[in-house]
């Protein structure tokens, strides 16, 4: 495996832990708005309390690594997406922000109002991250110089869309099925009852993106046929998906969020498996595609930044994993909740 | 208006506001290891409480810090894209390994410490609080590398059309790396001793939690001495030397001397015009700045005529936040000082004046900070990496500039009602007080 692949699975690894450990956070940030009273909600907001801080560190160590490793990708396409990322930011802002604001006041005109902000901007959050991934496999028109520049809304195409959609029918499944190892008693029953309603719309809307593909981004499927990490993802993707409804009816609810987590990333490595070597599929021309290769930085950037990546990421690995253990368990509301 | 110009307007904005909260955070984290470490090692319940106090403001200030934090991280390739390009291979680095080597361990581990009370050890807990700093700190230092970068560059070569890193450990320890990075952090220890003798100081005014707010304010006072101390002298003085031997245009720039000469004045006053450039009213003191740069009355400085037009920054900004930035630093230095003499003779408690004069003070080492930031990027000016790519070059060509101008109204009314927000919940809580403390 040359350098150039080791850093696109780098990439993908970060990428895949924002999506699996904020997915989750993202999800109950939506679904937060459903609960039924203010206790509910702040079981709601407080199962993610002590954690979503650091899990959106791994999109922005994400952003970090991909500047350091294919710097002229996170300059075209962030750029390129100029707008949309703009939209991304603010809701990222609203979010953090409303997480900390709303428990500081009691009124509930307050309360309310930051409720809202952080339902709306996690779903927008959730939504504009599928629509990318939906551009992305469709292909990016480049101009001669190979800069882009898409208004937000020829981001918004049906198939984009479409997987925007996947894409927050999934993490809401993902913090659905969180919030049943967070919760107890009616609360988690209503909540497996959820993930299992949203389970349905997840396949549903993934038959759907799959047809979609077929149509909106049929080079996807040419090529040499498929390797071993598209089937090793396949398989792992529909082990998960099948796995998950069996476990929430057997009450297993830690086996179902493993199932979950498995989805996600599986879901990830087969749009990663469907673009390598690729970064940025370039339409109509495939030729002219940003490539590991033609985007990357030199030998000694990427060999230096591993260095840090296998002194840095394990540590990070490690401690994540010391402070899920230590707030493992249900949520209960105390002095110090939000 | 033109694209660069409303590109560098939008950028002066999200960092000018960003950088409100991360001084206050790396301060106030290291106050918070000591009070920490207090309450758990003298089994202490006034020192555990005024931890958990000051961790809620800065649990707040974190939370505005993160979110506008995450803007800058993508406004390199959003509104740099030329710049990203060129430079990506060196500059993105350093972004990333803030986050692998700090931004995790910062984060992790305050949420630990926020909401572990009680679920781990108290040696833990203290441990987590640690773990913020040490991570705030290293946090700083890979985001003072990546601007040190842009001022002094180092350890690259231009090849296939773009800089290339040769050195790693070159580029990272760049001349002004160092300098600027003990500069920046100490000023957060000043900016932080002033929130919490500040917050201290309001408490004791009111009479209450009176226990608490002196042994508060003791801390703040001594730790602020020294750290104003030292942030004019060694940490001041070497990064001005530094300036002086390594951006001599922002170094004429920011001291107002505008023609070369031996034995250079330091205006400790003065009125700056710009056409022609000219100081009015100046009050100096003959030879003492190049005494203070190169070690001798009679050494030569260069001025801004030694420059060609096309290279010199703008001057009046850089010379008024450069003096504003000391005037500031010098008052800090008093402030505490007094603070010092007040508590040795006993009298800190009662003096109600100079109690007051330390609430009213609390923003002032966050402004000095944002004039230390304004006269070492306006001196940057006109590069964007000093003498090897320009500020015109840089910005993205594709963003149109009615994007950037509707995203800078956008922004700004965030900016303005989270500022204005942070500052209600600020007071709230301060006004809230410490958790009482159980019978």
């Amino acid at each position: 495996m040359d350098l150039n692949t080791v850093w696109f699975a780098l990439v993908g690894v970060l990428l895949t832990g924002y999506a699996i450990l904020d997915g989750f956070d993202l999800g109950v940030g939506v679904l937060h708005l459903f609960a039924r009273d203010e206790a509910e909600r702040r079981i709601h907001l407080n199962a993610i309390g002590p954690v979503w801080d650091g899990n959106e560190v791994w999109l922005l160590t994400g952003g970090g690594a991909l500047f350091a490793a294919f710097p002229v990708v996170y300059a075209t396409v962030f750029s390129g997406f100029y707008l949309a990322l703009m939209l991304v930011l603010v809701a990222l802002i609203l979010r953090a922000v409303s997480f900390e604001f709303r428990g500081k006041m009691a009124s509930p005109a307050w309360r309310r109002t930051w409720d809202w902000a952080f339902g709306l901007s996690s779903l927008v959050a959730t939504l504009v991250f599928g629509v990318a991934v939906g551009n992305l496999l469709r292909g990016l028109p480049f101009d001669a110089d190979g800069n882009l520049a898409i208004g937000l809304f020829g981001l918004l195409n049906p198939y984009a869309l479409l997987v925007g959609l996947l894409g927050v029918a999934m993490f809401l499944m993902h913090g659905a099925t969180y919030l049943t190892l967070k919760t107890e008693g009616a609360l988690r029953d209503r909540m497996a009852k959820l993930a299992g309603d949203l389970w349905v719309a997840y396949v549903v809307m993934f038959v759907l993106a799959t047809l979609g593909t077929f149509v909106a981004a049929r080079w996807v499927f040419r090529g040499p046929g498929p390797t071993v990490p598209t089937l090793a993802c396949a398989v792992l993707l529909l082990g998960a998906e099948f796995v998950l409804p069996l476990a929430l009816r057997d009450r297993r609810y830690g086996r179902a969020f493993l199932a979950s987590c498995v989805a996600i990333a599986a879901q990830i490595g087969l749009a990663a498996a469907a673009l390598y070597p690729r970064l940025v599929p370039a339409r109509p021309d495939l030729a002219r595609s940003l490539t590991i290769y033609n985007a990357s930085s030199s030998p000694r950037t990427l060999t230096t930044m591993l260095v840090i990546a296998l002194v840095g990421m394990p540590l990070v690995i490690a401690y994540t994993a010391v402070i899920y253990r230590v707030f493992r368990g249900k949520t209960v509301l105390g002095e110090h909740s939000y | 208006m033109d694209a660069v110009l409303l590109a560098r307007i939008q950028f002066a904005i999200t960092v000018g506001f960003h950088f409100i909260f991360p001084p206050i955070t790396i301060g106030l984290s290291w106050l918070l290891v000591a009070m920490e470490w207090q309450g758990w090692r003298r089994n202490d319940e006034t020192w555990a409480r005024m931890g958990a106090f000051f961790g809620k403001l800065l649990a707040l200030t974190f939370a505005v810090g993160v979110a506008t934090g995450v803007v800058m991280e993508f406004q390199f390739g959003t509104n740099w894209a030329e710049y990203s390009k060129y430079v990506g291979d060196i500059f993105g680095a350093p972004l990333a390994a803030e986050g692998v080597l700090a931004f995790f361990l910062e984060s992790g581990f305050l949420g630990l410490y926020l909401f572990g009370r009680g679920r781990i050890s108290r040696g833990a807990h203290w441990f987590s609080s640690l773990m913020v700093a040490v991570g705030a700190t290293i946090s700083a230092f890979w985001i003072i590398v990546a601007n040190s970068w842009q001022q002094t560059p180092a350890g690259f070569v231009v090849r296939n059309g773009r800089a290339e890193l040769t050195s790693f450990a070159a580029a990272v320890f760049n001349p002004s790396t160092l300098p600027r990075y003990f500069h920046t952090v100490d000023a957060a220890l000043v900016t932080g001793a002033f929130v919490v003798a500040g917050v201290a100081a309001w408490l004791l005014l009111r009479a209450r939690e009176e226990a608490l707010a002196q042994r508060a304010l003791q801390l703040a006072v001594v730790v602020g001495l020294l750290a104003s101390l030292a942030e004019i002298f060694p940490f001041g003085h070497f990064h001005a030397q530094q300036v002086a031997r390594t951006q001599p245009e922002k170094f004429a720039a920011i001291e107002g001397l505008y023609a070369s000469q031996t034995s250079a004045p330091i205006a400790l006053f003065a009125l700056p015009f710009t056409k022609p450039p000219q100081l009015k009213a100046a009050v100096e003191i003959p030879g003492l700045l190049s005494w203070m740069a190169f070690g001798d009355v009679n050494a030569p400085v260069k001025g801004i005529d030694e420059f060609p037009p096309e290279n010199v920054p703008p001057l009046w900004l850089t010379f008024v936040s450069f003096h504003n930035m000391v005037v500031l630093g010098v008052y800090f230095v008093l402030a505490m000082g007094w603070g010092v003499i007040l508590l040795v003779r006993g009298k800190l408690w009662e003096r109600r004046r100079y109690l007051k004069l330390l609430v009213w003070s609390i923003p002032l080492p966050v402004a000095a900070c944002e004039l230390g930031w304004t006269a070492a990027e306006v001196g940057r000016q006109p590069w964007i990496v000093y003498g090897l790519l320009r500020t015109s070059d840089a910005a993205s060509r594709t963003v149109p500039a009615g994007n950037i101008l509707a995203t800078i109204v956008l922004f700004s009314a965030l900016y303005l009602a989270l500022g204005a927000l942070w500052l209600v919940l600020m007071v709230r809580e301060v006004e809230h007080g410490p958790r009482p403390a159980q019978a």
